[in-house]
This record gives structure tokens, sequence and C-alpha cells, in this order.
């Protein structure tokens, strides 16, 4: 560890002061995003700043829609046409958005959504933090449609995982959402962002058929199906009516079937594509704080202090929080009695950890909550850890 | 006008796809699609290049039946959705079908403010008066007194007219005909689709199994004769005594103007601050 640090602080010429937002920006830019449609909102909106003073000098386009559901749907349309497109939101703004997000899913229109979270319900407190969204964003929808939702904890990592949400967005031909808490989307931090050469850049697959031939929803290898843009001749229908591999409304059940089974398996065959999750000091530990975003680093501030204490305690953080990492949580946790679970919600995560220890006994599952738009501090994990310990 | 063989409109239908299609018998939306596929036979467009963008309702179901590129988007947002396209891919030809509750109740934000920015799309509002797809509900059109399914004891909401509203809103082509003038909406059409910048033009449909039946118009021959007998041309207006134009419906070319359009203005745009001419944005 005092190496990296050294690293970090002294050896990187190329660091830069940046806030999480403007790593977003930057990492769409680097993604190869396109086209940006969105309405302001706090605290988002220096994504869309930034965004419309750089896509215009880059052969992109930024436009400032009459409000979020519109944006939402001009970046379905600009991804049908063949651009990589994302927009950035808030709280309402985001359940604004929600029947196009599903739109996006059926249709299955590639697109990225981010949304930085502010304290609800309704209005809230448009400056201050929450993690409230975290059973939104993969259940916002109508209907039962599958999620990818990432969810960085610093600004370097919110560059990167931006980059990940357009590849997976690309890729999976889904609407990607990421997750961004207001303290790291308005946080400064040095930061070297990294060579963006040797970062891997995932563009849809195009069909090289002939038109005649061409099925807009091909149920291939892992349902990962060929994409045309419109103006390319292939002349293809879309509509957010369930429909057949071609792309034409149905009633019959077999094919109702097919388009469901569908997208639920794009997502639950690719589970180890998609999934990230890191542990630290998980590997002696009995006690481990399941903390995702800004609670993480808060939660690894405790666990050091805990550490120095003799107390046997580690972190588990998601970096992607949807599909869920069932399997790998389970695996990590096989050794650890007592999961407390640090977050800007009144038990967002915790009901996804209740459902995978519910058959084990021995555990404790210990929920720090928090929603008066203030943070959880490292003293108040700590204090946790101590009483439990 | 040019007179379109039958040969040449059948060869832009999917007919191997989801014929029968869904409206009732008697109903325009048939015939306004007929119009609508002479205006594009007429151009002669590459139907690579044209994409028909759709809300929901009934006259958002022709897009399935066409061999265009096709969406069939969302209640209310097929203008935004077709501000996306036609904003990324400006050398598409972007027409947007949609009926008066699509156009003008759920997707009036998105109505007024595409016209605000006189970006280059084709709307044909297809207005039937009511919502026939849910069984008859009133729409901003539906006619004060007027009988519909949530209006049983007549409708106290005062319309929308389109045409003004569309004006208003910045749009830069406005015209208005009816499903009964197959010719005059395959000439609007055709005018509105070669106009470079926001164009409307409002059919005025006939809705005989539900609007015609609750307000005991007759069927749909004699909603028909309505359409013929009801309406006036532009260019009579002025020529015939107030008694015979007093509560017509006027048809014709309302406004035709050419200002800056949306998709050009942005390219300027780059232009200016890149330096280049035609810029990385030229398609």
């Amino acid at each position: 560890m005092p190496k990296k640090q050294a690293d970090t602080i002294n050896k990187e010429p190329n660091a830069v002061l940046m806030q999480g937002n403007e790593a977003i920006a930057r990492g769409a830019l680097d993604a190869g995003v396109n086209f940006f449609a969105g309405y302001p909102i706090t605290p988002s909106t220096e994504i869309a700043e930034i965004l419309s003073e750089e896509l215009p000098k880059r052969g992109g386009k930024f436009i400032q829609m009459e409000d979020e559901i519109a944006s939402i749907c001009a970046i379905i349309g600009a991804s049908l046409a063949g651009a990589k497109s994302l927009t950035a939101t808030s709280g309402p703004g985001f359940s604004l958005m929600q029947e196009g997000i599903g739109f996006a899913k059926i249709t299955e229109t590639p697109c990225v959504v981010v949304n930085v979270q502010r304290v609800g319900p309704s209005t809230g407190m448009p400056t201050s933090p929450s993690q409230g969204d975290i059973m939104q964003s993969k259940w916002g929808s109508h209907g039962d449609s599958p999620a990818i939702v990432l969810y960085p904890d610093s600004v370097r990592e919110s560059y990167e995982l931006t980059i990940r949400a357009v590849n997976l967005a690309e890729k999976y031909r889904t609407c990607v959402i990421l997750l961004l808490d207001e303290v790291i989307g308005h946080m400064r931090e040095a930061v070297t962002l990294p060579d963006i050469s040797k970062i891997r850049i995932i563009n849809r697959i195009k069909p090289t058929v002939p038109p005649n031939w061409y099925k807009h929803y091909d149920n291939n290898q892992k349902y990962l199906s060929p994409l045309a843009s419109y103006g390319e001749g292939y002349r293809f229908h879309v509509t957010g009516l369930t429909h057949d591999s071609l792309g034409f409304p149905t009633n019959k059940a077999s094919e109702a079937e097919e388009m469901t089974t569908r997208l639920r398996k794009k997502i639950g065959l690719n589970i180890r594509d998609l999934v990230q999750i890191e542990g630290q000091y998980m590997d002696d530990a009995h006690i481990a704080i399941f903390a995702a975003g800004i609670m993480s680093r808060a939660a690894k501030s405790a666990v050091k202090m805990a550490r120095a204490e003799g107390i046997k305690v580690g972190v588990l953080r998601p970096l992607t929080i949807w599909p869920f990492p069932d399997d790998a949580v389970r695996k990590m946790l096989r050794n650890v009695d007592t999961v407390i679970v640090p977050e800007l919600n009144e038990g967002q995560l915790l009901h996804e950890l209740q459902r995978l220890v519910k058959d084990r006994a021995d555990s404790k599952l210990i929920p720090i909550s928090k929603v008066d738009g203030t943070l959880i501090t490292p003293g108040d994990i700590l204090h946790t850890i101590r009483e439990v310990q | 006008m040019a007179n379109i063989p039958q040969k040449v409109i059948h060869s832009y239908l999917r007919h191997d796809k989801k014929f029968p299609h869904v409206w009732c018998a008697g109903c325009s939306n048939g015939i306004v699609l007929g119009s609508i596929i002479r205006a594009i036979a007429e151009l002669d467009l590459n139907r690579d290049d044209i994409v028909m963008v759709s809300g929901i309702g009934c006259s958002s179901r022709m897009p399935v039946y066409v061999d265009f590129n096709t969406l069939h988007s969302l209640h209310g947002r097929a203008i935004a959705f077709a501000t996306g396209i036609k904003f990324f891919k400006p050398n598409l030809k972007v027409i947007v079908i949609t009926g008066d509750g699509d156009a003008t109740a759920i997707g009036g934000n998105h109505l007024i403010h595409a016209a605000r920015r006189n970006i280059d799309l084709t709307v044909i509002v297809v207005n039937n008066n009511i919502y026939g797809m849910t069984g008859g509900q009133y729409s901003p059109t539906t006619p004060e007194g007027a009988i519909a399914t949530t209006t049983p004891y007549g409708n106290i909401d005062p319309v929308f007219d389109i045409c003004k509203l569309a004006q208003g809103a910045g749009a830069s082509y406005v015209a208005r005909t009816t499903a009964f003038h197959t010719g005059e909406t395959q000439s609007m059409v055709k005018e509105a689709i070669e106009h470079p910048g926001f164009a409307l033009v409002e059919v005025v449909s006939a809705c005989p199994v539900i609007y015609g039946r609750l307000n005991k118009k007759g069927g749909a021959p004699e909603m028909m004769k309505q359409m013929r007998d009801e309406t006036i041309p532009l260019t009579a207006l002025d020529k015939l005594p107030k008694e015979k134009t007093e509560g017509k419906i006027t048809r014709g070319v309302l406004l035709k103007e050419v200002r800056h359009e949306y998709c050009a203005q942005y390219q300027a745009l780059c232009d200016r601050i890149t330096n280049v001419k035609g810029g990385p944005n030229a398609i």
C-alpha cells in the first residue's frame, strides 16, 4: 500500500484536479459518445455543460431538450440512427425518464443514463447526497426488465465506469445506468486518467447479412444480435409493443415468451462479464462492511482504524449493483458472521443482502441508514464495528 | 398532383408482415396512409432514407405497414424520438405520424418545442377528435358539447386549433385538409416533406365506429360527406358570404415561409467554432 500512495501523490505528473461530473463527460467523449440530449438538473448539470462545449468541436451533437422525457426519447432515436448516446439527470428527471428506459430495454437500443443522485422523494434536497435510487434503477420502469447499473466510488472510477457503461450498452443493446453519489459528482480529486489507447472501446455489432435476411432480434449465441442503423438499407421496424424476431408486434404467447426470455437471458447468461466487485481485507475478516459509492470510502477509512485496533473487518464493494452480484457476495461472505451495511437510504442494498443470507442462521445484518442529506462518517461506522465485534 | 399507379403504392407495403391492419371498417387511417404513400412515391425518395416515426394511437399504427425505417414509439413522444434521429442524421427524411391526443395532449410539449426549433420534420396529425384506441375518450380536439365515453353529459373543454398552435409555436409550414380530400392531402404532404423546416399537416379524419356512433354522425359515407361539406378551402374564404363560411373548417396551406432550420443552424455553429467549412459535422 505505501508504494501505491507514493505513486499517486508524488509521481504522477499528468494528474489533474477534476470533479466526478467532469470525469463522466470526459469518459463519455473517450468512449465515443457523439450524441447528448438532456435537461438541466442539479446536481448533474456540469455533465451537460461540458458536453455542450466539447461535442460541437468533435463532430458530435448536443441538444438541450424541453424536458427529461424528451431527452431520453431523443437519445434512443439517435441511437437507432447509429449514435452512441448518453443523457445525464438526477432524481426527478430520472423518474420522468423511466418510461423511456423501459422502451430502450424492450427495443434493445443502446444508450446510457447517468443519474447523479440527490435526496428524495420528490424535489427533496437537490444539492445533498443520497443513495435512494438503487431500487429505482432496477425497478423504476413498469414490467419485468433486466438492468445493468454501475456505481463508481471515485472521480477516476467515474471516468472508467462511464466508458464501461457505454461499452456494455453497445454490447448488450440496452439502456445502461450509471449511478453516482452527489458528493462524487461535485468532489474534486487529483486524478490521472488511464491511457485511453489502452482501454477497449466496444462498438455495436453490425449486420453483415443482406437486408432480406436481417432479424433485428435474432436469438443467436448469447442473445446478442447485430443492430443496423436507420439509413443503412435495412428498413427494420421498432416498437415498444411485445414483438417477434423481426420487430413486428405480436400477441402470440410463444413469441412473447421468446422475447422476454431473450431480455432476461442476455443479462443472466453473461453475469460474469457484467459483475464487478471489490473486496478489501476480506481474507480473514469475520465482519464485513458492504457499501457502494461514497459509503465504501467511509467504510474503508473505518476498516483501517478498526484493523489498527486488531478487529478483523473487511470491505465489500459492488461496482455493478445490477445485476446484483449474488454469487460473488455469497462466496465472499462465507466466513463472515456480521455484515454492516451503511447506506444513504432506508435499506435498499440491505434488502438484497437479506435475500442472500436468509438461509444462514449464524449471520447478522446491521444496517446504518441516513436520509437527512448528510453522510455516514467513518467514525459512525467504526462505532458500529466496535459494538458488534 | 401526379397519379400514382396502384402497383407502385403496393410496393411500399410490407405485405408479408402484419396484415390485416388493425383499423375498423370505415376508418380514415388507410385513406390517409394511401395519400402519404402517393406523396412519397411522387417525390421518388430513396426509401432507405425515410424514417417514419409514430406515437401511440390508431393512426400511430401506420408505420408497421410500410416498407421504410419505422419506429412505433411511446405515447406522445414521437416528435422527441424524431428529433433525436433527424438531429443525428440530418440527411434522413423523418416523417412523424401522430393523432390529436398523441400530438396535442400528452405530446403537446414536444410539438411546440420542435416547432420552435424549426427542425426539419414532417408532422402529420391525423385528427379524428377522439381517443379511438382506448375506446372513445375526449381529446383536446373533441368539439364542445360532443359525447365521448368520458364526457357522457357533453364536452365542456374548449378545443385546440392544432394549426394555430403550430403556427404560434414557430412551425414554418402549416396546412390543413381532410381524409376526404385525398389529392389535397397528397400534395400537402409532398410539399411538407420538401419544406426545409418544421412542417405540420393536420388531416381531419373520421372515426365512424366510435366518434360517429356516439355523436350520431352516421356511418363512414356520411362522415365522408361531412368532411366535404363542412370544410372550405382557404382560397374561397374571402369570396363567399359570411353565412356560407361560418362554423366551417378551413382547408389549405395556412403558412409557408423559409426560416433558419435547426440542424443547419447547428452545422453553422460547428463550422464557426472549428473554422472549417462543412466542419466535422458535415454529412
